[in-house]
């Protein structure tokens, strides 16, 4: 760095007053003064001043750290930053296992200890990012030629472990109910549904650019037209499953047929106002819905016509005697498991099919550029209109899986909140990859979990997740595309654009 | 058809239109100069009706009393507090989530801008608790107004609320229309290269839009516990959405336009309660935001766009 | 042919069987802005049409009039894909339509090809339709129908002839936007012609080409317009390429049409010297 010791020091004050100035104004009314609302009594207030303190001392550190790590200065980022991880690692684990130590240790005053834990990893996380950074500069101050070999050998790395790890997941998935007990199968069911989401989503948002943000109504759709269906018809599960996802495809046609012209923002309102109508009209027609009450009694999934039940009606047969075993719940949970893992393994199928096909490049052409399609004949609404309804339909089949699994519908889990939470999964993971969305989908559903008495802290995750990936790789949705149909054999890696300079 | 009642009905509406309009405001500025969709402006707007509350709550605690005198003296000052502090959350939340991003595509702010309002809710759930917070209505009284057919009673709340709101739109067409930041604005909304390359500091432009905007949501916010007593920290998404839908009505890009679609959304909305299903009236507003966009995207005041080929 | 005289007279099959494109007093009006006025002229079979005139004289206007981005004021274009048959009126399709039934291809001012796509991806693009009928809607593709795959094999073959015409064949697995600036042009020209049009409008292709581009661009024009006898029409500023290899050129300012004739002809013309020059010229 050319500057002198003082100017560089007086910008890093400067900076890091504004940045002490700016937390304070944002904190002081929020985070300073705890409302209390009791009954029958007017509202008043608390102060938590050490708070507001904890907050600015903390994020003014790390803005210093951060300014002196980019002047040149590796050392305190990389110092104090493992001491605060640690530090904050170690309390929370103390609170997590309940040493008494944990009461007299100082910390921030929201003392969840797997907040703190969590505080602690979030350290680990900028410490990394820091060494990475200086990486990336490294990187960048070599010669272009090491730089396009770097590039080169880390893309293929990655594109072959990604290749691989997708089967992989696929035979373990295939064989974990063999040594998993029933609390993690039931588990991943929840999980592969949500898998399901992603990847029919990631027709939607990712191959053809169209951002939904009410994917959630067509998974409430599913869900309710299998639950009147097999109620008023008297269907099982199997026969009912198809019109589920041809009933959600038909509103994503009409939904979607007047508003796919709108511009990318419109469109993403628009959606989002028609999932946010159904959720309505779901809490709001008991006559059709039952209102937040919901609908309980929906059928069960079977094996094919075959009822899991204890006790089959008479002159029937449930699973378990026809195969002369005992009964047990298991049976019908392990049944799910492999239903819904054989659903979204279709799902993956076809969307890794039809990106080969002419209406999967027409997708990622019109994501391209609309109007050069236009000019090469290629009709935009149809072809955004059938990556709705595909999409559509896939949330639907789930939604009718979601509903035989708990045998209970109500309008609750049919929120924007979910659709966010879908979204994430599909722009965290990047489209063109069916796996990095289902690691995304996976890790969003198994997270909640494991911080499950944290459940407010788990939103405010997701959104600071995903601004900063957003920072991070705002072509996250593009990212590394691998193109569908090659003329010199196919390569294992994605093409960089470098190695297209080279080339050409 | 009971005249005073449809009268009160109206009244109401366009008052609950002026705070639909201030928040409209907000989302039209940023849309007109960087053609964004600020996802979390309605959240910005909970979190100056927070402000408004904690404001008011502090003043209580320090005495102030509340003769009419000591009452409009804490209404000044909550609104230069909710107006303050509720201007550097849109300030902060431009320079971390959008700034980085305005390079790129569509996409990528506007995902940002949903997680970032994710961030807010959460944040004020977290700090604030999920409660209501009820707050005892400063302003009673009203007065009693005839009109044919009977009397209609205007609260002074309604009448304090329209009346800022017309200083407040009086004051943001004066900056507008004669300050230098209100001329950048505009240019930068026609060409923000030729702006940039006339010296002028576009990204302080831009900040100070955003800024502009959220002032405007803290005044809102202001109003809405003046009017409602009540906030929660949900409070943002709906309103946000309605906000969004009214600016649109009106016109996106246009300041008149989405005051009009404010009010115009609000009267809806009491019409709609009042004679029809009150659950549904988010519903209507949901509607009514496609129903334009399918029909008329341009809104009511908008500038039709032509595509540039 | 009884049949012919029927038909009312802008349904009429052109009398001059070369016709391809006949656009009749085309005005187009932006609220009180008139861009052009009243522009006729005709466009033929085997033959490149230039459309030129100083900056602002309405070229890209008529351009997008034909091409379906503007609902013309008034007028009419009719377009004769098929000699002797009831022409395409292209004022009243919808923009995509013009591609895909009356083969009618662009190329834009502004390059605009799938950047993040590779070339080969790009031309394959450009065989939508075809492939879309071959995959039968998708379900064939899906599984794997022989003659899909055949139908595939094809369009991939085309997109071969062609990248090797236009000599970027090495790069066919490469993103398109990282191609150079020329090599971007004559792709994007390909994947005009991939589509098989009738007509093929190019809109100032030889914008940011140095001299010997702008040759090879004046061999590939021609090459066009002889090997596969489709009509080109072009709007362009350099004047090597129009008097180059326009067999016909029309010359437009402040929207109206001042000359129309061939490239003699136009050179010589006063009022077009006047609109380039200056009175005083």
């Amino acid at each position: 760095m050319a500057e002198t010791r003082n100017e560089f020091l007086k910008q890093v004050a400067a900076e890091a007053l504004a940045t002490a100035a700016v937390t304070f104004l944002l904190s002081f009314l929020l985070v300073g003064f705890d409302t209390v609302s009791l009954q029958g009594q007017a509202l008043t207030f608390n102060t938590r001043f050490d708070a507001v303190a904890w907050a600015v001392a903390l994020v003014t550190a790390g803005r210093v750290l951060m300014a002196l790590d980019r002047h040149g200065l590796h050392w305190p980022i990389l110092v104090f930053g493992s001491i605060f991880a640690a530090y904050f690692i170690f309390a929370g684990v103390c609170g997590v296992l309940g040493y008494p130590a944990y009461d007299n240790l100082p910390k921030p005053h929201f003392d969840q200890p797997m907040a703190l834990v969590i505080f602690g990893i979030a350290a680990v996380i900028i410490v990394g990012l820091s060494l990475a950074g200086r990486r990336t500069r490294q990187i960048h101050a070599m010669s272009s030629e090491q730089r396009k070999a770097i590039e080169a050998t880390s893309a293929s790395r990655g594109y072959l472990f990604l290749k691989y790890l997708g089967p992989t997941l696929i035979v373990f998935a295939l064989a974990l109910p063999l040594f998993a007990n029933q609390k993690w199968v039931d588990a991943l069911v929840v999980a592969l549904t949500f898998v399901a989401l992603a990847w029919g989503l990631n027709i939607v948002v990712g191959l053809a650019g169209l951002l939904d943000l009410g994917y959630v109504a067509f998974y409430a759709v599913g869900a309710y037209t299998y639950t009147k269906m097999s109620m008023y018809f008297h269907l099982d599960f199997w026969e009912t499953l198809g019109f589920a996802g041809i009933f959600a495809a038909i509103f994503g046609i009409v939904l979607g047929f007047p508003v796919l012209r709108l511009r990318g923002d419109y469109l993403a309102i628009v959606t989002l106002g028609f999932g946010e109508m159904i959720r309505v009209t779901m809490l709001n027609w008991v006559d059709f819905s039952n209102g937040p009450a919901g609908i309980n009694n929906v059928p069960y999934i079977d094996f094919f016509g075959i009822p899991f039940k204890r006790k089959p009606e008479e002159g029937t047969e449930s699973f378990h005697t026809l195969l002369g075993i005992d009964y047990s719940t298991g049976q019908r949970l392990y049944f799910m498991y492999y239903v819904v893992l054989v659903l979204s393994l279709i799902i993956c199928f076809v969307a890794v099919r039809m990106r080969k096909l002419p209406i999967g490049r027409a997708w990622e052409a019109l994501r391209e550029d609309e109007i050069a399609c236009r000019a090469l004949g290629i009709n935009p609404t149809n072809t955004k209109l059938t990556a709705f309804a595909i999409g559509a339909s896939f949330a639907g089949l789930s939604g009718a899986f979601f509903a035989t699994r708990l045998g209970f519908v109500s309008p609750d889990p049919f929120n924007f909140e979910l659709s966010a939470m879908v979204l994430a999964a599909v722009v965290l993971g990047g489209a063109g990859s069916q796996v990095t969305v289902a690691l995304a989908a996976l890790v969003l559903t198994i997270v909640p979990i494991v911080m499950l008495d944290l459940v407010h802290y788990r939103m405010l995750v997701f959104g600071v997740v995903m601004v900063l990936a957003m920072l991070w790789r705002p072509q996250g949705i593009a990212g590394h595309r691998r193109p569908t149909i090659w003329l010199h054999g196919k390569k294992n890696q994605p093409l960089t654009a470098s190695e297209g300079e080279a080339l050409a | 058809m009971n005249f005073p009642y449809f009268l009160q009905q109206l009244i109401d509406g366009i008052t609950r239109g002026s705070v639909y309009g201030m928040v409209a405001i907000g989302y039209t500025m940023v849309y007109g100069i960087i053609g964004m969709v600020n996802f979390a402006h309605g959240d910005v707007f909970m979190i100056g009706a927070f402000n408004a509350l904690i404001g008011f709550l502090i003043l209580a605690a320090l005495g102030f009393s509340t003769t009419p005198f000591m009452v409009i003296v804490q209404i000044l000052i909550v609104l230069v507090i909710a107006v303050c502090f509720t201007a550097v959350y849109g300030w902060t939340i431009e320079r971390i989530a959008y700034r980085p991003l305005r390079g790129s595509s569509r996409l990528a702010p506007l995902i940002s801008a949903i997680g970032m309002s994710i961030v807010l809710q959460n944040f004020v759930l977290l700090v604030q608790g999920s409660k209501p917070k009820p707050l005892q209505p400063l302003i009673t009284g009203r007065t009693e107004v005839p009109v044919p057919g009977g009397s209609v009673s205007v609260s002074y709340v309604q009448m304090l609320v329209v009346a800022a709101t017309v200083i407040f739109m009086a004051i943001f067409a004066l900056i507008i229309s004669r300050t230098s930041l209100g001329r950048a604005q505009r240019a930068c909304e026609q060409d923000m290269k030729m702006v940039r390359l006339l010296g002028i500091n576009v990204d302080r432009v831009i900040s100070l839009t955003f800024v502009m905007g959220a002032a405007l949501a803290g005044v809102a916010g202001l109003m809405v516990t003046l009017i409602y007593g009540s906030v929660n920290f949900y409070m943002g998404f709906v309103a946000g959405i309605k906000a969004f839908s009214a600016a649109v009505l009106g016109g996106i890009g246009s300041l008149p336009g989405a005051m009009l679609g404010g009010i115009l959304i609000g009267i809806i909305e009491a019409m709609w309660s009042a004679y029809f299903k009150t659950e549904y009236q988010d519903f209507a507003a949901f509607a009514i935001l496609v129903l334009v966009l399918i029909f008329r995207p341009t809104g009511l005041l908008g500038r039709p766009e032509i595509e540039k080929v | 042919m009884t049949a012919t005289k029927a038909l009312p007279p802008e349904l009429r099959p052109a009398p001059d069987p070369d016709e391809l494109l006949c656009v009749d007093h085309l005005t187009m009006r932006f609220g009180g802005l008139v861009a052009i006025d009243s522009v006729s002229m005709v466009a033929k079979r085997k033959q490149i049409t230039a459309i030129i005139g100083p900056n602002g004289a309405g070229k890209t206007t008529v351009f997008n009039c034909i091409t379906g981005f503007y609902k013309p004021t008034m007028g009419r274009v009719a377009l004769y894909s098929t000699p002797g048959e009831v022409p395409f009126l292209l004022e009243r399709m919808d923009g995509f339509r013009i591609g895909q039934q009356a083969r009618v291809a662009r190329t834009f001012q502004n390059i605009r090809l799938f950047g993040g796509m590779s070339v080969l991806e790009n031309l394959m693009v450009a065989q939508h339709n075809k492939l879309m009928h071959a995959s039968g809607f998708t379900v064939l593709g899906l599984v794997g129908a022989k003659s899909f795959r055949r139908a595939e094999a094809e369009a991939k073959d085309r997109a071969v002839d062609w990248l090797k015409r236009i000599n970027l064949i090495r790069v066919a697995d490469s993103p398109a936007g990282s191609l150079p600036y020329g090599d971007q042009r004559r792709l994007e020209i390909a994947r005009a012609m991939c589509t098989d049009p009738v007509l093929l409008c190019l809109d100032e292709p030889a914008a940011g080409l140095n001299p010997r581009e702008s040759a090879e661009l004046n061999n590939l024009l021609k090459s066009l317009r002889d090997e596969f006898g489709i009509g080109v029409l072009l709007i362009e500023h350099d004047m090597s390429v129009v008097m180059g290899i326009s067999d016909h050129i029309v010359v437009l300012e402040y929207g109206r049409k001042i000359s129309d004739g061939d490239p003699a002809k136009v050179r010589n013309d006063p009022a077009v010297i006047r609109a380039y020059l200056g009175e005083d010229a």
